[in-house]
């Protein structure tokens, strides 16, 4: 164990693998010295165990109806009560982490790439791609990002893989302007420069070069943008507009258990609870993050 | 002085190019909406059982054959004017209902932002200058829970508390149904009419209607602006005129209020702007929930029936009072502060 500890923290590595590793080890151990960042991991970690075994979890079906046991409180049997259908809070709750963990994973696959590539080629080239690009970034970035996701899924059409797209069009913008931000500032530095004068190409420049130093900050910004971005779905499932019954989505669970609020109050509550949890956890581990890999950044939050 | 008032010449036409082109982007933005949508626009008018010379002669009145480029400056012209076009829903032009709506949210949002300053910027100054005490700890946790907590869902918990549980406010919708009519609309503002006319029964249960909601959407406001003003406290407090400031014995009030806080007042504008324009936002949720009859309710009836016409009109009416007040509490940062102004 000591050994391969060794290895990690060697300070001349002899690959550039072991310096890599060596570096998330760093990042990793100082990561778990902040009580507050390790919350957030476990609960982040917890979504995922969630996720994957939700069968193994679940007591009951998620969307098996019991009409005789309808809009139950919540007792040892159902730990978090029954909806007016029958169906088991907890379970659909369980359920329900692989639609939340499946919208935030894909929103962040596609918009991070995105705003990755058009802040890069709009730092690395400067002039007139710079000022056409950040233009239209700018433009989306002084939109209101709920209304302008509302509007698109209007146009596209309810349902789980719009409301994907919708967010993902107005979270964008904010990855641009980082990744922008940071190839400016070592746009003209020396070892650019170096392979630049190896002949290689803009192309192969931008990402093999330039894109991997954008890294670090692009997934600490997506990290605290994925609280936004499970509110806003949840908002969409609210609304109708996101995933459709019978799937288990919170915000869409929410929906359903407003016209029992007053009585049933259960219902409703549960799944809002579930999505505090996971939108603190992100918070906690976005914060945690930016300490340690970022330390010019932190805002005394 | 000329050079100055030719600078400041130069910066109000910069702005109105930056809000023009912004403007322009929402309006693309909003006609792009408009096209990508799969309803074809000419079989709603027409139906689906229309012969293609009818379905053609339609599609050309409509103006649809013409150049996307075409379409859009004409789109533009439109919008300018005042043209909308009409909501399926109500049977009224879109900008009638925005106009009818529109009051409704600028209330709410307006208690709310007065809420979240007169409590946030107190609370902030107070965590600053007692940094890990208790009342630190707890402005930390509300600020985390602005950003996790889904406002729907506050909503929701906050009519079965204090509307079902306690009964200390009214519940949903603005006024209850027998005060309703009874003032004539004047600013569309029920907490303003009811003072011009003088009826102060409609205007305390007009009050108890809009104290929930108003406070919900305060609360985000209130979480994001503490958290803003501890920062900025902190920055200004580690200064070494502060400890100037001490050393030479200004009371600790003094030192607070006149040296740390007055020169922070500036960026707290652009805060509280940026954060009312969000209030107008949030308040799509806090009107679905509360039956609150604004533009966000507006927004999403018309959501929910496909009624194109009328979500675009309040996507385009809720952006622009949006971009304005970013763009505005940006200008106002600029000519405030000194720093900012060359």
């Amino acid at each position: 164990m000591s050994a391969v500890r060794d290895w990690l923290l060697d300070d001349s590595p002899s690959s550039r693998l072991q310096a890599s590793l060596g570096r998330t080890w760093r990042s990793f151990s100082a990561l778990m010295r902040n009580p507050l960042a390790v919350a957030g991991a476990l609960i982040i970690l917890a979504l995922i165990v969630m996720a994957i075994f939700a069968p193994l979890i679940a007591p009951y079906s998620a969307t098996g109806q019991d009409l005789a046991n309808r809009l139950m409180p919540p007792s040892a049997i159902h730990w978090m009560g029954t909806d007016e259908l029958g169906r088991d809070i907890f379970s659909r709750v369980v359920y329900g982490s692989r639609i939340t963990l499946m919208i935030v994973t894909m929103v962040a696959v596609i918009s991070a790439p995105i705003g990755l590539l058009v802040g890069a080629i709009s730092g690395y080239f400067g002039g007139w791609a710079d000022r056409v690009l950040m233009g239209i970034t700018d433009i989306f970035l002084s939109m209101p990002k709920l209304i302008l996701a509302l509007a698109f899924v209007a146009a596209l059409g309810p349902g789980i893989e719009n409301a994907i797209i919708a967010i993902a069009i107005t979270a964008w913008p904010v990855y641009a302007r980082i990744a922008r931000a940071e190839t400016i500032t070592f746009r003209d530095s020396e070892f650019i420069a170096a392979v630049q004068l190896q002949g290689a190409s803009s192309a192969r420049i931008i990402l093999r070069h330039v894109l991997p130093l954008c890294a670090s900050s692009t997934i600490i910004r997506v990290t605290l943008d994925m609280a936004g971005i499970i509110l806003t779905a949840a908002g969409l499932g609210f609304l109708g507009l996101g995933a459709q019954p019978p799937m288990p989505e919170w915000g869409a669970m929410i929906s359903s258990g407003r016209n029992f609020i007053l009585d049933q109050w259960w219902v409703a509550t549960m799944p809002g609870f579930a999505i505090i949890a996971v939108s603190l956890g992100f918070c906690f581990l976005g914060d945690g993050l930016r300490d340690v890999l970022d330390p010019k950044q932190r805002d005394g939050r | 002085m000329a050079g100055q008032a030719a600078r400041g010449v130069g910066g109000i036409a910069r702005f109105i190019l930056v809000v023009a082109a912004t403007f322009l982007g929402l309006l693309a933005i909003t006609f792009f909406i408009g096209r990508v949508v799969p309803i074809d626009p000419v079989l709603a008018v027409v139906g689906d059982r229309a012969t293609p010379a009818v379905y053609e002669a339609a599609r050309e009145r409509m103006g649809l054959d013409r150049p996307l480029v075409v379409q859009f400056f004409s789109y533009v012209g439109d919008v300018l004017t005042g043209n909308l076009g009409r909501s399926i829903s109500t049977g009224r032009a879109v900008v009638d209902d925005l106009g009818r709506f529109f009051p409704a949210t600028l209330e709410m949002a307006t208690v709310g932002i007065l809420i979240g300053v007169v409590l946030g910027v107190p609370m902030g100054v107070t965590a600053a200058t007692r940094q890990g005490s208790l009342s630190d700890q707890v402005i930390r946790v509300l600020g985390l829970l602005g950003y996790s907590v889904p406002a729907f869902w506050l909503g929701l918990v906050g009519l079965a508390v204090f509307y079902a549980g306690l009964g200390w406010v009214a519940g949903p919708g603005r006024i209850d149904i027998f005060y309703e009519g009874l003032v004539e609309p004047v600013t569309g503002v029920y907490l303003i009419d009811s003072l011009l006319a003088g009826e102060t029964e409609v205007f305390w249960n007009a009050m108890s209607h809009l104290l929930l909601p108003a406070s919900i959407l305060g609360f985000f406001s209130l979480a994001y602006i503490a958290r803003m003003t501890r920062s900025f406290m902190l920055d200004q407090l580690s200064q070494e005129y502060v400890t100037t400031a001490r050393v030479k014995g200004v009371p600790e009030r003094r030192v607070i209020w006149r040296h740390a806080f007055y020169p922070i007042r500036i960026q707290l504008i652009t805060v509280i702007g940026l954060s009312y324009a969000s209030l107008l936002e949030g308040s799509v949720m806090i009107e679905t929930v509360f039956s609150w009859p604004g533009i966000g309710r507006y927004l999403t009836v018309a959501l929910l029936n496909a009624d194109m016409n009328a979500v675009l009109g309040a996507t385009l009416v809720i952006g622009s009072v949006f971009i304005l007040i970013n763009k505005l509490s940006d200008v106002l940062y600029r000519i405030l502060d000194p720093r900012a102004r060359r």
